[in-house]
């Protein structure tokens, strides 16, 4: 039986979260004896079967049609459908990315299949898969089993370790019947600069109410800047008008796990934690020597954000040369 | 037309989590909400309806106090509610709550034009409900919807994907999933809890609908719940901010190597 990871590319190159769950796969595959592949859905992405196969994929199923070119939950539901009812794999992973989310379950349905949402972690022991994914906003951790012969789960973005591992690559041409789709899209718009994704950064800066306006987020932008870094928000800042829904990390936002988390002018709701609480390091900048957010800051900052964040731009200009 | 919101009832979001003996989450002495999402969910039906006539249904599945949620639901101006409500639907996973929403909604409330549910539950937080009642009901979806407009029987949705938005043309009926922005939600009036209280609310059993207990069997078992491991408070930099700026970027390089 196999491992099927389903690749997810955007404008001709594999996203990150995609190397992710072939690394996790491969490592699966290892524990469990199962054979890795890939399937590869869109239009003239078959060059991207190469760069599968070196992170582990054995085989990779490439389904190239115009009909394609961009996702749609109904269509590629379609495809992976077929593709797992062919397959029949012990366990198909995809990445918790807008596409993922919506993917899996509308094909886990289609398969009438178990599946886990967002996890954390996946080992394989005593001959099942036991995955783990936050509930409750990560204020606990649930282990689940899916009973079954096919499972699914998809993976929270920057949590598994990318690895390199040679695959042999086998091509293999799938070509499925695919449906006439229900929705048109009429219209796309990416939000300009280049910085990275909130969900895959490996650094973020936060700000909140204690920006006092939105002029406030430029200090933040300079700092994201200078780190590489995404902008986030706490709610209060996107409430106020200040930022836009998309960049809000909590509960009812963004579920985030970067290396460096930088809160500024954010107190520390409990609804802010869950959505950043798993961060590898947490900075938080604040003037209240009370503020929650030092409950859980590996580093914190006492003081006013208005000075202290123009002085670590200089410094960390001044490290960069 | 017929509008249809999906609601689940959740934890308030400030509730602490209490994990039992069993490994498993207790509910025992936590306030209970309409989940945010579907409050939006529920909002945007409403509208939906006020500008184009027709009916509005909220459903659940859920135990016996989810009725509470829909009244709430109901006051704010839906204008029916049922409740899916069974004991072998006790720990039912996201499958068997789209299997018992399916067939509702495919037999006894058949006829729908639009469905909204929210984004995802905020408490076991899976978002696998909509895309699973959509495929099963083999209609248009679009999730993550910050705005919504039906305009001559045509339905249009903007939704978040990764990095910006998408513009969608569904084709009826259609399912929406509600992120935040959609709209303001309402808050219901005295007169609206007081109508709520004379709607309509049934209650239904899986036999109602015609469905077994291994229908409506789960795939997916929780086997334990643990706290995870409390974040303790850090190194608080205090002084001038020259030399706190200079403390922190020499930890960040040296002791937490993330610059
Ligand atoms: C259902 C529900 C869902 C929610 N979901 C979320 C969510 O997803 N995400 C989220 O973030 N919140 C969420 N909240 C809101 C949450 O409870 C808080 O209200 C919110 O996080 C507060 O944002 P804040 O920290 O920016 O503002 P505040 O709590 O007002 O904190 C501002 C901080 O800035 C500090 N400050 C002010 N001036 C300065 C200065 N010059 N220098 C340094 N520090 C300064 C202050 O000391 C204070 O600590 C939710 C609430 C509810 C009820
Ligand atoms: N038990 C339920 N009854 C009715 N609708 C539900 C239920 N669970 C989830 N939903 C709907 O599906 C959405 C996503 O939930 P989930 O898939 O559990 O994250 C919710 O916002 C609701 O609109």
């Amino acid at each position: 039986m196999s491992i099927v990871v389903c690749a997810e590319q955007r404008d001709g190159s594999l996203r990150k979260i995609t190397l992710e769950a072939l690394s996790e796969g491969k490592r699966l595959a290892v524990a469990s004896g199962e054979t890795l592949k890939a399937i590869l859905i869109g239009n003239g992405v078959a060059g991207l079967a190469e760069e599968l196969k070196k992170y582990g994929a054995d085989e990779v199923a490439v389904v190239d049609n115009e009909a394609l070119a961009t996702y749609k939950a109904d269509t590629y539901a379609a495809v992976l459908g077929s593709y797992i009812v062919q397959e029949n794999p012990a366990l198909v992973l995809l990445g918790h990315s807008a596409m993922g989310k919506e993917l899996a379950p509308r094909t886990a349905a289609r398969v009438d299949c178990g599946l886990v949402s967002d996890c954390i972690s996946i080992s394989f022991a005593d001959g099942d898969y036991l995955f783990s994914h936050p509930v409750y906003a990560g204020k606990a951790i649930g282990s689940f089993k899916v009973s079954g012969s096919v499972r699914m789960a998809t993976l929270r973005p920057n949590v598994f370790v990318v690895a390199e591992s040679e695959g042999v690559g086998a091509v293999a041409d799938f070509a499925p019947e695919i449906p006439a789709s229900k929705v048109t899209i009429t219209g796309c718009a990416m939000s300009s600069g280049d910085r990275p994704e909130l969900t895959e950064a490996d650094i973020i800066c936060s700000g909140g109410r204690g920006l006092g306006g939105p002029e406030g987020f430029k200090l933040i932008e300079d700092l994201a800047d200078v780190l590489g870094a995404a902008v986030g928000s706490s709610r209060a800042a996107v409430d106020a008008g200040w930022r836009e829904h998309s960049a809000q990390v909590g509960q009812t936002g963004k579920v985030v796990s970067p290396n460096l988390y930088v809160a500024s002018g954010i107190s520390g709701a409990i609804q802010h934690l869950a959505g950043m609480g798993s961060s590898k390091f947490i900075v938080g900048i604040n003037k209240d020597e009370e503020a929650n957010i030092f409950n859980v800051a590996d580093y914190g900052v006492e003081g006013d954000l208005n000075k202290v964040i123009p002085a670590l731009i200089e410094k960390l200009k001044e490290i960069n040369g | 037309m017929k509008i249809v919101a999906c609601i689940k009832q959740t934890f308030d979001t400030e509730a602490k989590i209490v994990v039992g003996g069993d490994g498993q989450i207790s509910d025992e002495g936590v306030n209970l909400i309409v989940n945010p999402y579907d409050e939006y969910a529920v909002e945007e039906a409403i509208r939906t309806k006020e500008k184009d006539g027709g009916e509005v249904v909220v459903v659940t599945v859920g135990g016996d106090k989810a009725q509470e949620a829909l009244r709430y639901c109901l006051a704010m101006g839906a204008d029916r509610a049922v409740l899916i409500t069974d004991p072998a639907l006790a720990r039912a996973d996201s499958r068997a709550v789209s299997v018992a929403l399916a067939k509702l909604l495919s037999e006894k409330e058949a006829g729908f034009d639009i469905i909204f549910t929210g984004k995802e539950a905020v408490d076991d937080g899976v978002a696998q409900v909509p895309s699973r009642l959509a495929e099963k009901l083999d209609l248009a979806q679009a999730n993550v919807v910050t705005a919504f407009e039906f305009n001559d029987g045509k339905a249009t949705a903007t939704r978040e994907i990764d990095g910006g938005s998408e513009t969608l043309e569904l084709a009826l009926p259609a399912l929406i999933s509600a992120q935040k922005g959609l709209n303001e939600v309402r808050y219901p009036s005295l007169p609206g809890i007081m109508k709520a209280k004379r709607k309509p609310l049934e209650v239904l059993a899986l036999s109602d609908l015609g469905l077994s207990a291994d229908d409506v069997a789960s795939k997916v078992e929780l086997v334990a719940a643990e706290l995870p491991p409390a974040r303790k408070a850090g190194q608080r930099l205090i002084g001038e901010v020259d030399e706190v700026v200079a403390k922190l970027v020499q930890l960040l390089q040296v002791e937490a190597k993330v610059i």
